[in-house]
């Protein structure tokens, strides 16, 4: 299946935020939901199961300067193998010029898949960015199948962060005790704005919420965990923390 | 290309501070994660993966743009050349070493690979410690082989740093990924040793295992060196990144990471 969604978010002039384009192909359905406290909220609806080998699923989103966009997904994404096999690839684009909270539900991979998900984020100057990545290590009680989450996230003049992470038959070492060990979660959460703490926050003894090293207002929470719960527990800890969101 | 001088970079025994780093195993065996050889050699191979192809992959790009100073020319040997000063009127000499300081298009290329570094190092321990080592390979390098050109940044990560040691060793970009490789997997594979008390022949076995991985990843790194830096690989070891903020953390510890 191949697909395409797209989202535009405008400052409406008054201090809220106006959803100009919300476009989507199944099963990339995006959906208002919201309108509060300024910021427009969008959930992707799953419109099939999936990813499914062969995929090729691209969203592509867009904040204009004062605008405020909050993505979200209504489940967890089940990246699934297809007969014959084939990669599925889910390609997010944004460019943030206003403030963008990316949180969608982890991805779970499913034993056999073979499943990419890029993203590139591009922030214009004084952009605010939440950007959330989590991905399960299959269903309970199976091996996980192939999956690799490659991020870019590029400011006005130089790339912030770049992040992959990869599990999977094929990454034979993603349990190494150096990479997830015994974890069935692991996750990252980038915060780039005035509320990015400039100090280390240790979180557990398998989280930690860390400055970056290429902008002033940069940082990120890693972190590993049993399962996606005290995963999404540590991550939104950050959230609550510092941004009060 | 000497085979004699790729020892001589590779020899955990030259002075640039490697032994006062465990390459995280010291956090590691703190958190239980690492006790045996078992669980070493687990850690050994994820980090290898991960860190060590992100070194490797640097250390051939920096390699590869600081050859083109003239560094690792026929002949050149063990004295790399900076540019003509005739042709650049920036260069200047360096206030560190009284070497060559380029700024030109391969000094620009080896900037954009140190903040490639710093981009891919989510922990700030560990960018200060990528950082220290740097600047103490490029000491020892520069006493070693007068007249090394030294990049504009002063203090750069350790995987640039061992590609221009390695430009002006007469090495090539195959080679200084091997020494970046090589050189994070004994570090950690002897700081264990140190640690744990482990059987110094089963470690060095885990080592020897490894040893094929080290030239594939060589082969992998020096066929990227001209990529642009966003495209190079930036995997990942969450726990090596939390660990190393943790162990920032203790008040006595035997390794600086």
């Amino acid at each position: 299946m191949r697909a395409e969604a797209r989202v535009v978010a405008e400052a409406d002039g008054r201090g809220g935020t106006r959803l100009t384009t919300v476009h989507g192909e199944p099963p990339l359905l995006p959906r208002r939901t919201g309108h509060r406290a300024g910021a427009a909220e969008v959930h992707l609806v799953g419109g099939a199961a999936g990813p499914l080998g062969g995929d090729t699923l691209s969203l592509h989103l867009e904040v204009g300067p004062g605008a405020h966009l909050v993505v979200r997904t209504v489940a967890a994404s089940l990246a699934q193998p297809s007969n014959p096999p084939a990669p599925s690839v889910l390609t997010v684009t944004a460019t943030v010029h206003g403030r963008l909270v990316y949180l969608p539900e982890p991805t779970v991979a499913v034993d056999g898949c073979d499943h990419h998900t890029m993203s590139i984020v591009d922030l214009g100057d004084g952009a605010e960015l939440l950007w959330r990545e989590e991905l399960v290590t299959g269903r309970h009680g199976e091996p996980p199948g192939d999956l690799c989450t490659t991020t870019t996230i590029r400011g006005a003049a130089r790339t912030i962060l770049r992040h992959d992470l990869a599990i999977g038959p094929r990454t034979p070492t993603w349990n190494s005790p150096a990479v997830l060990h015994d974890a069935r979660a692991a996750g990252t959460l980038v915060i780039v704005g005035p509320q990015a703490p400039a100090r280390t926050v240790l979180m557990s003894p398998t989280a930690a919420l860390m400055p970056l090293g290429n902008h002033p207002n940069a940082a990120m929470i890693s972190a590993t965990a049993p399962d996606a719960p005290s995963l999404r527990k540590a991550l939104d800890g950050a959230i609550g923390y510092h941004t009060g969101t | 290309m000497s085979l004699s001088t790729l020892l001589v970079l590779a020899d955990g025994r030259l002075p640039a501070g490697a032994h006062a780093h465990s390459g995280g195993v010291e956090a590691a065996v703190a958190a239980g994660r690492v006790h045996d050889l078992a669980t070493l050699a687990s850690f050994l191979r994820g980090r290898t993966a991960t860190a060590g192809l992100l070194s490797a992959t640097f250390a051939a790009a920096t390699c590869a743009a600081w050859c083109e100073l003239g560094g690792a020319a026929p002949g050149a040997g063990r004295r790399a050349r900076g540019p003509d000063p005739g042709e650049s009127p920036d260069a200047k000499p360096n206030a560190d070493n009284g070497g060559p300081h380029p700024s030109s298009a391969p000094d620009a290329r080896v900037s954009a690979l140190d903040e490639g570094v710093d981009v891919r190092t989510a922990s700030p321990a560990l960018r200060v410690a990528s950082r220290a080592q740097g600047r103490a390979l490029l000491r020892a390098v520069t006493r070693i082989w007068p007249g090394t050109a030294t990049p504009a940044v002063a203090a750069p990560h350790h995987p640039v740093a061992v590609g221009i040691a390695a430009a002006a060793a007469g090495l090539g970009a195959r080679e200084a990924a091997l020494v970046a490789v090589y050189g994070g997997l004994t570090g950690a594979a002897s700081a264990a040793v140190r640690l744990l008390g482990l059987d110094p022949f089963g470690v060095h076995a885990l080592v020897a295992d490894l040893a094929p991985e080290c030239d594939r990843i060589a082969v992998v790194a020096a066929a990227r060196a001209d990529d642009p830096v966003d495209d190079l690989p930036a995997g990942s070891a969450i726990l090596l990144d939390v660990d190393a903020e943790q162990h920032a953390t203790w008040e006595v510890r035997l390794f600086a990471s």
